[in-house]
């Protein structure tokens, strides 16, 4: 599915990652964990293809493809998708507008035709009651006004909907509660496929008590320094990243 | 060259003065005299006034407009153009180039104690009324334009809301512009007496691509209590020239919501001046769309002369190419109107390296315990929006359109009616690049 080899990675002549290589398999959940200013993130914007970034060394291939040569969008179109950690708010456009056209942009690429109104709509009511989101929502404008919960559940809500091939998920246990990690955990744990991948970024442990990772890679200072199952999530639960980063050297 | 100009509107004014709406009214004869002379003492306004500095307007000093023949009919104006324009159930005067279409217009029964009418038959049938108020609203003014207007008005809407009447539909003013170097001078005049309520819908549009001046001038008495909701669509010819000004006097505890959606004409002045009774509100909103070379000004001046007031202000501006827009927002906080609650803000987007906008933010407080915040941004958009638009399968172009569409479809969602609001999406979508926007998918 994805294969990353010796990536390197620069912002404004300063280097975030410094060698990051990776192998995901169709159906993996990867966790990939880190404390904050490892490069977490950097790597999720890279892999999205957000601007900012120079790559100065490596290459990702993604389903045979050089990810890095593609656009954004030809990226989203061929599967992947980020689920951001700060979704953004866009008045004046509501939910449905953007699940139907960022939709019909995929179905397009891949030679489908538009789908019909009706059948749009109650599939994607459909999913909203996978996130346990009102239907309301869907006609409300993207994010806005909504609670930091709310705003992970409609990137999950999307991901539901667009059904890609390697998800993305940015801190999407950050800044919510017990009740409302359930909810998302939940959601993603539905979609998992064997033919569909997932990377997990996050700080913290307690995402996978609810989602269980294939493989736990521990990032820190622009480096893979330890790669485990889950049972690596747990330990550096209890030791926190300093142990690792001492036992390690790095 | 003010010479010349006065010339031609002195001839044309000798020309029509026996054909003008109220000529049996010696007060009405009076007040378009004085005006008159007023006009040519000082003829269009000049950038040297500094509330015209950003916005010059000698091409229209350079054009010499004229009124056409009152009895045209309507004919080549096609239904179907008005109706894409009227608004469902509303109450529908016609205008075309200044004078009523009795054949275009869509008519409804009304109760005895509510007068829509045109300016001609008011000034027939309503004389007394419209003398106690015509130029009420105006004591503040004084603009070439608007003297301009009150010596020439061809015609225009009379309305009057009895007290605590509510007109349960909207009236709609509907002008469309046709000739080639029309003028069009039309004179509104609404008044909602103690706790009336209507909702006037003012809309612009052309039916040939020509080149014309509109000048209009809207009076506005709210009193006590009752309530205004007034929209302007402006989709002027992109040949055309655009001075409307609304000028709205709120009594204590009245209300006036005014949204304004500027998408056409070459150069655009509207003007809204408002004077706050105690405890009054006033919302104004507005979206101002300009491409090509088009100028598009906005002067709004809210003057809190009582205490206890509120007013909310917010301008959207989006400008493309070499188009160049104007934000004047004037707020005048009096000695006595403490306890004014003031908002105001304006935002702009410009798509374009040569695009301009010069938005200017004036509070004037001469009272000690007031609440006043404003704000004014200018930017492009954002690049965190585009990318996450991209991310989701949209192309670049297509996420840009669809996030400049969202820029002004924030305010147009505002609309409570809900024809009215997908009229002016329509336009909204006519006057930006659709490629990103799929009216269906709305």
């Amino acid at each position: 599915m994805l294969s990353i080899e010796n990536l390197h990675v620069s912002v404004e002549g300063k280097e975030i990652l410094k060698g990051i290589s990776l192998e995901i398999k169709p159906g993996e959940v990867h966790a990939i964990m880190g404390p904050n200013g490892s490069g977490k993130s950097t790597l999720s914007h890279v892999l999205a293809g957000r601007d900012g970034y120079q790559v100065t060394a490596g290459k990702v291939s993604y389903k045979e493809q050089d990810l890095l040569e593609m656009l954004p969008e030809v990226r989203a179109r061929e599967g992947v998708f980020l689920a951001f950690q700060y979704p953004v708010e866009i008045p004046g456009v509501s939910n449905i507008y953007l699940l139907k056209a960022a939709l019909n942009s995929i179905r397009k690429h891949q030679g489908l035709d538009e789908l019909d109104a009706m059948d749009f709509l109650s599939m994607v009511k459909s999913k909203t009651k996978m996130v346990a989101m009102d239907e309301q929502f869907l006609y409300r404008a993207v994010n806005e006004g909504f609670s930091g919960g709310e705003k992970k559940r409609n990137e999950i809500l999307q991901m539901a909907v667009l059904e890609p091939s390697l998800a993305i998920l940015d801190e999407t246990d950050s800044g919510l509660d017990i009740d409302a990690l359930k909810i998302v955990s939940d959601g993603i744990n539905a979609l998992r496929r064997d033919t569909r991948s997932f990377i997990l970024i996050t700080h913290y442990q307690r995402l996978l008590d609810y989602i269980k990772p294939d493989h736990v890679h521990v990032l820190a200072n622009g480096r893979i320094i330890k790669s485990g199952d889950a049972d690596l999530a747990l330990e550096l639960e209890d030791k926190g990243y300093g142990w690792i980063e001492q036992a390690v050297g790095a | 060259m003010v010479a010349k100009i006065n010339t031609h509107y002195l001839k044309e004014y000798d020309l029509r003065r026996n054909f003008l709406p109220g000529n049996s009214h010696a007060w009405l004869r009076e007040l378009r005299e004085a005006a008159l002379e007023n006009f040519s003492n000082t003829g269009f306004p000049s950038p040297r006034d500094e509330e015209w500095k950003y916005t010059n307007v000698s091409s229209i000093e350079r054009k010499l407009f004229s009124a056409v023949q009152r009895d045209r009919d309507p004919a080549g104006i096609d239904p179907a153009l008005i109706n894409d324009y009227a608004i469902d159930n509303a109450l529908v005067l016609v205008f075309v180039d200044g004078f009523y279409s009795d054949e275009l217009s869509i008519l409804r029964e009304l109760p005895s104690d509510i007068i829509v009418a045109s300016m001609v038959d008011a000034l027939d049938q309503h004389a007394e009324k419209i003398e106690a108020c015509l130029g009420s609203a105006l004591k503040n003014e004084s603009n070439g334009f608007i003297n301009f207007n009150s010596a020439l008005f061809s015609d225009g809407v009379f309305v009057c809301i009895s007290a605590e009447k509510k007109l349960e539909f909207p009236v709609q003013l509907l002008f469309v512009a046709r000739d080639q170097d029309a003028l069009s001078t039309t004179r509104n005049l609404v008044i909602a007496e103690q706790g009336a309520q209507c909702e006037i819908v003012e809309t612009y549009i052309s039916a040939d691509d020509s080149g014309y001046l509109t000048a209009s001038v809207s009076e506005v008495l709210v009193a006590e209590n009752a309530c205004v909701n007034w929209t302007k669509v402006q989709c002027e010819s992109s040949k055309g020239f655009h001075f409307g000004g609304l000028y709205v006097n709120q009594q204590a505890y009245a209300q006036f919501k005014h949204s304004s959606f500027s998408f056409g004409g070459l150069l655009v002045r509207n003007e809204v001046h408002a004077e706050l009774g105690n405890a009054s509100e006033c919302t104004l909103d507005g979206v101002f769309i300009g491409a090509g070379r088009q100028h598009v000004d906005n002067h709004t001046r809210i003057c809190h002369a009582r205490p206890n007031a509120i007013s909310r202000e917010f301008y959207k501006g989006i400008l493309d190419q070499r188009a160049r827009g104007v934000f004047q927002g004037r707020i005048i906080v009096a000695k006595d109107a403490q306890k004014t609650d003031s908002e105001m803000n304006n935002r702009n987007l410009l798509l374009s390296e040569n695009a301009e906008i010069d938005t200017k933010p004036q509070l004037e407080i001469y009272a000690d315990d007031v609440k006043c915040a404003h704000g004014v941004t200018v930017g492009r958009l954002a690049d965190e929006s585009v990318f996450y638009l991209q991310s989701r399968g949209i192309e670049e172009s297509a996420a840009r359109d669809m996030l400049t569409f969202a820029f002004a479809n924030e305010m147009v969602e505002k609309i409570t009616n809900n024809n009215l609001r997908g009229v002016v999406q329509t336009e909204l979508l006519n006057c930006l690049p659709q490629s990103g926007v799929k009216k269906e998918w709305l």
